[in-house]
């Protein structure tokens, strides 16, 4: 439902690169993409988020034409490309693994593509240095796979998947493969890489973190489906159902019932908080319904004086808290018993004199920072 | 210094892992072959054994004599020279046709869903089951005048007159490719079927035909598998015996066939031995030292992953 609004929206988007509409792929009984409805701006990269098995990855095979798709249409740069076999499509992908091959230099590796075009050997190697100085591993064209590091191999596939200049590029999990801690500055350095070139870009991730450190925008799967889409701070902030909202980053979430419905703000009655929730935003649900509000960590406020005024405050014990460095994450027990976390930065910690397991406080929140969940 | 412990002088793990294989490679492997390597110097002689000693006491003295009778007929006459040549001729033909039937064999089982897969590998194996000896006398049966292939062709109208395939150059082709296929390919099977077949969707990501990837990709990296299948088929084609005598023409000159006339014909022991000598030192010598590169090669690359 959100898809077609999505691609209703942004029907006539003129920077618009590349468009999937209703792609639905089947294996046998199992149905791993429903209806898929995409679109990608020129020189955006866009990451497909999801758990394992929710179809980001058959969809992004499809995108590579290694899986036929059952009905639906891709559409790259205004071109028809849904039947168009993988070796004809301006299209390249750099593989989880990296599928380096292993018994070419790394050299031999990036030229592949080239020669299979035909490209004059001059050419060839001075693309392939090209590609390869972009990397950073020129002085490695003469190893084998098997003698780089996981991140050395990783910049060689990409340096691979960039040198035929491919109108779409698909990142099939770029970081699973390597080390945690050396991640986060690849992330980065990929990002830049792929701005410096201006490639349209596809990445599939199941990891939240990675997806909002690289992408313009993204979009959220489960089962064959997008279920959101937008840009990170969009999706973080304003989640649309209870699934997006767990699944970028922790939430809290309270159950209630609308009791006013105004164009600018909505108060909702919950039986889980000392207080009504004021929501500074309207929904379109009929009065008496019951809805679901996600609220972030570390929108909560931790205080240990009762809060002014009437809504979006509640009363209760820390129950738990846990010290991780530059913040606290602290779980509180309500008066209802139900649990809500807050992360509380370590300036104001110190400020409220650090509130230890056991003592009573406050949490309190502004009527942006609550977002009620369509579903 | 402490003295030497028991556990110093007790041989290591390693050491205890590695003797019984290399006790058996050198107990029924080194020493029969250094047996044979002493008679094929010996003089043929009437008695039991048939060949002289090569160390006699006569006259106070220990004589060694190394007679070189085997080896100088060897290189002289060229009969023998031209067995050997048409041994690794029809060793390498054979090979090649393994190749040419095997690749795509082993290739179309190691692609198969790992059901059909099992059925296939059995159907490589099963022959296995019965003797060689017997397996062969089927092709006999099949092969003759008037077999069961001249039969069906004749019955068919293909032909009028029966195929002379029996005891010719060809029958022993068709029995050695029979008989040494399954050893091409289990091992290249063995080597296709754990390829990563991630590489090729690379390769056509990359603008690879489903061929070009083939070409580029697969038949490259099968390469050790190959090599070993090849090796498995070569090796034991070239001393074979029992299928040129059974298949092949009185003109079928091949090493198997001379040692064994040398040996149960002439009774002449040490022409047999030096002619087994020669063909071991000249196909095991070159074939042992590529298989070492081989391993040092792949022992080089997996060190620098590690």
């Amino acid at each position: 439902m959100s898809d077609s609004r999505y691609a209703a929206q942004h029907a006539a988007d003129p920077d618009e690169f590349v468009r999937v509409s209703d792609l639905v792929k089947i294996f046998g009984d199992v149905v791993a993409v429903k209806s898929v409805n995409l679109a990608v701006r020129r020189n955006e990269i866009f990451a497909l988020l999801g758990s394992s098995g929710c179809g980001k990855s058959t969809l992004l095979r499809m995108l590579a034409g290694f899986e036929e798709a059952t009905s639906g249409q891709i559409m790259l740069d205004g071109e028809d490309i849904t039947a168009v076999p993988p070796y004809r499509r301006p299209v390249n992908m750099m593989f989880q693994s990296y599928a380096l091959f292993p018994h070419m230099t790394v050299e031999a590796n990036v030229a592949f593509g080239l020669k299979q075009e035909g490209v004059d050997r001059a050419e060839i190697h001075d693309r392939v240095f090209e590609a390869l100085d972009l990397v950073q591993m020129a002085g490695y064209s003469r190893r084998k796979p098997h003698q780089l590091s996981g991140g050395q191999q990783q910049r060689v596939a990409l340096a691979r998947s960039l040198v035929k200049r491919p109108k779409l590029l698909l990142l099939d999990e770029p970081m699973s493969a390597l080390d945690k801690q050396i991640r986060q500055k690849t992330q980065i350095e990929l990002a830049k890489i792929l701005q410096q070139v201006g490639v349209t870009c596809i990445m599939v991730t199941h990891d939240q973190e990675e997806a909002m450190t690289m992408a313009h925008r993204l979009a959220v799967m489960t089962e064959g489906q997008i279920v959101q889409c937008g840009t990170p701070q969009d999706v973080y902030a304003f989640p649309n159902s209870r699934f997006v909202a767990g699944f970028i980053g922790s939430t809290n979430l309270l159950t209630g019932t609308i009791v006013v419905d105004e164009p600018d703000h909505v108060a909702i009655e919950c039986a889980e908080l000392t207080r009504p929730l004021y929501v500074s935003h309207g929904v379109s649900e009929p009065l008496g319904m019951e809805v679901h509000v996600s609220i972030r960590p570390e929108r909560l406020v931790v205080s240990r004086t009762q809060p002014q005024g009437e809504y979006n405050w509640a009363h209760g014990m820390v129950s738990h808290m846990a010290w991780m460095g530059s913040y606290a994450l602290y779980q509180v027990r309500l008066d209802s018993g139900k649990v809500v976390e807050a992360s509380v930065p370590s300036l104001q910690l110190a400020q409220i004199d650090a509130p230890g397991i056991d003592e009573e406080i406050f949490v309190s929140w502004d009527a942006d920072s609550a977002t009620v969940l369509a579903s | 210094m402490k003295p030497p412990a028991l556990r110093d002088w007790m041989p290591s793990n390693r050491t205890l892992a590695v003797a019984p294989p290399f006790l058996w490679l050198a107990l029924f492997l080194l020493v029969p072959f250094l047996l044979v390597l002493k008679i094929s110097f010996a003089e043929l002689q009437f008695g039991i054994p048939p060949y002289t000693a090569l160390a006699e006491f006569k006259d106070e003295a220990i004589q060694f004599s190394l007679h070189l009778r085997g080896y100088i007929l060897l290189f002289t006459d060229s009969l023998y020279l031209a067995t050997y040549l048409n041994s690794l001729k029809m060793a390498a033909i054979t090979t090649v046709c393994c190749v040419l039937i095997g690749y795509p064999m082993a290739y179309y089982i190691a692609r198969s869903s790992p059901a059909v897969r099992n059925v296939l590998l059995l159907g490589v194996i099963l022959p296995f089951w019965t003797s060689l000896l017997l397996r062969v006398y089927a092709w006999v049966g099949i092969l003759r005048n008037d077999g069961l292939l001249n039969k069906l062709l004749m019955g068919l109208g293909i032909i009028s007159s029966p195929l002379e395939i029996y005891r010719t150059d060809l029958a022993v082709y068709i029995g050695l490719v029979y008989a040494y296929l399954p050893f091409f390919i289990l091992p290249l099977y063995a080597n296709l079927v754990k390829m990563d077949l991630r590489l090729l969707e690379a390769a056509y990501d990359l603008g690879a035909r489903p061929w070009q990837a083939f070409w580029r990709i697969t038949v490259p990296l099968s390469r050790p598998g190959v090599i070993a299948g090849a090796m498995l088929v070569f090796i034991p084609s070239v001393g074979e015996y029992v299928i040129p005598e059974m298949l092949g023409g009185a003109d079928t000159l091949m090493m198997g066939r001379v040692m064994w006339n040398e040996f149960f014909n002439n009774a002449d022991w040490p022409m047999a031995s030096a002619v087994t000598c020669v063909m071991v030192l000249l196909l095991l010598v070159p074939l042992a030292l590529f298989q070492y590169n081989q391993v040092r090669q792949e022992e080089a690359a997996r060190g620098a992953r590690a």
